[in-house]
């Protein structure tokens, strides 16, 4: 077992990987909470910094952060519930795979077409 | 242990902990769900610039969503890291000043938060 192992290990299978980019997702969507509260704040300066600050995230790296951003969002929240649906409801431990498979189909609904929608309406 | 969660904690501090993520999780898929297709899918950083927060918050409706979603999303996120720093940092004095950082940061950073929304005043720029 390497150290890095001991760090994501958890019960193995789509349980291990649901938990893991749960905590994955989790500490992105923070991290970008921090920037966003402070690029907020740069509004108290006034027109020219705050539209300067916006200029920043018009680029297509920000374009792709902000694409993996609400990815990140979606997952966290689809996974979200089917942790509270699995703690509620003593029964569903049963089809926990089918749940994190609804999971992934749900995602994959949802975050496709949004993605490609927001490349093409960037400009 | 049988949830896909953390098992839930017998009472006090922990529980309450475990309550609130779920509550505030329900909550916060909506609003900041709804919150993205607004500002990203509706509209874009093409055309968020001051105007358009000025305007945004010439009513106290939009004010009123983003401070609850802030304190939502910022205590969710901040009692995320305390569970992970709890699980991965092993020594007890690291733990502590891991803790005692995030607790003092955190708070600064959801003062700020807080303070740009509600007193973001559009005539009177500082």
């Amino acid at each position: 077992m390497g150290k890095i192992s001991k760090y994501i290990t958890y019960r193995g299978g789509e349980g291990q990987l649901s938990w893991l980019l749960h905590r994955i997702t989790g500490i992105g969507v923070f991290v970008f909470l921090l920037a966003h509260i402070v690029d907020t704040a740069m509004i108290g300066w006034g027109p020219r910094v705050y539209d300067w600050v916006m200029s920043l995230y018009r680029n297509p790296v920000a374009l792709t952060g902000e694409v993996i951003l609400a990815g990140a969002v979606l997952y966290h929240a689809l996974n979200g519930v089917r942790i509270i649906i699995i703690d509620f409801w003593p029964g569903s431990t049963v089809v926990q795979k089918r749940l994190f498979y609804g999971v992934v189909v749900v995602f994959v609904a949802i975050f496709v077409p949004a993605a490609v929608y927001m490349f093409l309406a960037a400009k | 242990m049988n949830g896909a969660g953390r098992s839930r904690p017998q009472g006090g501090i922990d529980l309450a902990a475990w309550i609130f993520m779920r509550v505030s999780g329900v909550v916060l898929l909506f609003m900041v769900l709804i919150h993205l297709f607004i500002m990203h899918i509706m509209n874009n950083v093409e055309v968020i610039n001051y105007q358009f927060v000025a305007h945004r918050y010439a009513t106290p409706f939009w004010r009123t969503y983003d401070v609850v979603m802030l304190w939502l999303a910022f205590i969710h996120g901040l009692n995320g890291v305390r569970v992970m720093i709890d699980d991965y940092v092993g020594s007890r004095g690291w733990r502590v000043f891991s803790l005692a950082s995030l607790y003092v940061l955190g708070f600064m950073f959801l003062v700020l938060g807080s303070l740009v929304i509600l007193t973001f005043n559009p005539a009177h720029p500082f």
